[in-house]
């Protein structure tokens, strides 16, 4: 037995073990800590790379929490899986990959950016607590395990959003979210509810097996549709989302937008791999098309008349979400239905995951660069930057494709996937694809008008003295720009070897109930 | 109609607690609205897990017993009443910093976010 098949735990061990040792190691001093940082998140992320690996050679990995043995999902004497499982296939390992790229990032961009603040300890710790609930939300293979790592991540974000606790805007934001969160985090504790009291199960793949589309089932749905939609920042519920991000700091929101996206992850756990073609009748795929196509126009024509380069990009990821909420919509639609799937349903499930992989690295990048132009000038007024690109080069460069990509230009990576949404969307309705078009170009639009104002036009008097960002910020930039680049310079490769099997995994609901359960049950 | 009435009951007290979370503007209000949406969850999960006339699912005690209450819910409702306490914990400092900023627990007038 090689150590290899521990790979599952040990992605969620290591941050927990960050979390709790980072202040004891800080003790050593700021070096310390930064060197702990870098290395336990550079660890994370070497090991995702290996359980990509494992799950590509070996198909879906199942670890068993708690078991004598790892493998022991369904213990001697009982008919049902009753541990905690993380169920791991193509699909969620490949996001928990670009999870740890921006968990990576968020530390080393961390490391001087916050330099002139106090309270970093604590700061380590709730963010490493906050990469563990990440991961965990996008591993984990049972319900109730689900929502605790919910509660873990949004737990760990409030107190990290509230970081600059002397500004009363970051408090406000904080406690907007916090409401958002409860309220959504009890839906979910319901829904599980009424899924246990039906099946006496909270295995998802076995939950699986045995669901019917009944009351009790439906009103699960729409409890958890409901509460991811609102996690992971759709329209009605969305106004937390430009608050949250704009009032944490820089390196935070990198990872508050992996979470939204490890949400989004749940929402396709529960909709593709629990319920799938149980889903009988229209309404919910067109519900979640409906909710897609509001968040990107609305979020998106928000934005435009920002004037706060954070809070302009918070509204972008509104827009964002939409798209992906759009695809999987139609990729729903398609489910009962082999020739439709063959036709357009595949074609959108891709670029579902490669928008949500492309909006992780180029809006995690973007949040970064608004970080920085906070960092040298002091302000995220837009009114009031004006000619940096001569005095940051290297920020100006990153910005420039981080903005190509969110806009869909050709070649990078946001073009491949919005073209398959787009393709996609068109085969079920063409009204659907115009409006994903026209809120390209207004997003296109939005980040013209950032480039004009803050980069280009003539030079302030006081930033003349600015410089470039310290080393660490250009690397932690770096690493999501290399990310995107990799994506847009090989999109077939990896279109077909990263995106097409998390979508066939997905999209195959029997293999992932396969996977724990064998013939079981 | 009796076997469903606790059922009645949490469906009352999460719409009570959402729409004290929705229509009430002190902060503290709202806190509670969020503390009984709480209750009602759990209260939900307990309710799940009883058996008609069941005895406590951990039995230290002797005595012969026919049916015992599933003991699962109870532990995830520990697990969600500890969580809960965590969350209500910061969100209580949180009204409090809030309170220090502005001199006010109504929502109206801490209202500095806009869209």
């Amino acid at each position: 037995m090689s150590w290899s098949v521990h790979l599952p735990a040990l992605m969620l061990a290591v941050p927990l073990f960050g979390a709790f040792s980072t202040p004891i190691v800080a003790l050593g001093g700021r070096r310390a800590r930064a060197i702990w940082s870098v290395l336990i998140s550079s660890v994370l992320l070497v090991l995702s790379f290996c359980l990509l690996q494992y799950v590509a050679t070996e198909g879906t990995a199942v670890y068993v929490m708690g078991g004598k043995a790892w493998n022991l999902t369904l213990p001697s004497g009982m008919a049902y899986p009753v541990r905690i499982i993380l169920e791991v296939d193509s699909f969620n390992s490949f996001i928990a990959v670009i999870g740890c790229f921006a968990s990576l990032a968020g530390v080393l961009f961390g490391l001087r950016f916050l330099d002139r603040f106090s309270g970093k300890v604590w700061y380590s710790a709730l963010y490493f607590l906050l990469t563990a609930g990440m991961l965990g939300l996008i591993l984990t293979g049972d319900l109730f395990n689900f929502f605790v790592f919910l509660e873990i991540a949004s737990v760990s974000s409030f107190g990290l959003i509230a970081y600059w606790r002397d500004r009363p805007e970051s408090i406000e934001a904080s406690f907007k979210y916090m409401l958002v969160s409860q309220v959504a985090a009890m839906m979910v504790l319901l829904a599980i509810g009424f899924l246990y009291g039906r099946y006496n199960l909270l295995n998802m793949a076995a939950v699986g097996k045995v669901i019917q589309f009944g009351l009790a089932e439906k009103v699960a749905l729409v409890f958890m549709i409901t509460a991811l939609a609102m996690k992971c920042g759709a329209f009605p519920m969305h106004m937390w989302m430009p608050d949250a991000y704009a009032e944490a700091p820089a390196s935070v929101t990198v990872l508050l937008v992996v979470v939204s996206q490890a949400s989004l992850v749940g929402l396709c756990r529960i909709v593709f791999s629990v319920f799938g073609s149980a889903i009988v009748g229209d309404v919910v795929p067109w519900a979640l098309i409906t909710l897609g196509m509001i968040s990107m126009f609305f979020g998106v024509s928000m934005a435009v008349v920002q004037h706060e380069v954070k809070r302009l990009m918070g509204f972008h990821s509104v827009s964002q979400v939409g798209y992906m909420l759009m695809a999987f919509g139609v990729g729903l639609l398609a489910m009962g239905d082999p020739r439709q799937m063959a036709d357009f349903g595949m074609t959108s499930m891709k670029g579902g995951i490669f928008h949500m992989v492309n909006y992780v690295t180029y809006k995690g990048l973007l949040f970064l660069v608004a970080g920085a132009l906070y960092y040298v000038t002091g302000t995220r007024d837009l009114d009031k930057m004006g000619g940096l690109a001569k005095r940051m080069p290297f920020t100006t460069f990153m910005f420039v494709i981080a903005a190509a990509a969110i806009s869909g230009i050709p070649p990078f990576n946001g073009f491949v996937s919005k073209l398959l949404i787009y393709e996609s969307s068109f085969a079920v309705h063409p009204a659907l694809s115009v409006v994903a078009l026209v809120t390209s170009i207004l997003t296109l639009a939005s980040f013209v008008k950032v480039f004009q104002t803050a980069f280009l036009g003539p030079e302030k008097k006081e930033f003349s003295k600015v410089k470039e960002v310290p080393a660490s910020m250009v690397l932690g930039m770096a690493v999501l720009t290399v990310v995107i680049l990799g994506l847009s310079l090989f999109p077939t490769w990896v279109v077909s070897h990263l995106v097409e099997p998390a979508a066939t995994a997905l999209v195959d609901k029997g293999a992932y109930i396969g996977a724990v359960l064998g013939g079981g049950i | 109609m009796m076997a469903n009435l606790p059922f009645v009951v949490v469906g009352l007290l999460f719409l009570m607690g959402l729409i004290a979370i929705i229509a009430e503007n002190n902060l503290f209000k709202i806190a509670i609205g969020v503390g009984v949406m709480e209750s009602a969850a759990n209260m939900f999960l307990v309710v799940l897990g009883y058996r008609l006339k069941g005895d406590i699912p951990v039995k230290f005690l002797p005595g012969p017993v026919d049916v015992y209450v599933l003991p699962t819910p109870q532990a995830l409702t520990l697990t969600a009443i500890v969580i809960a306490l965590a969350t209500s914990a910061l969100m209580l400092s949180l009204i409090v910093m809030l309170y220090r900023h502005y001199g006010t627990l109504d929502v109206r007038e801490i209202r500095r976010l806009r869209g």
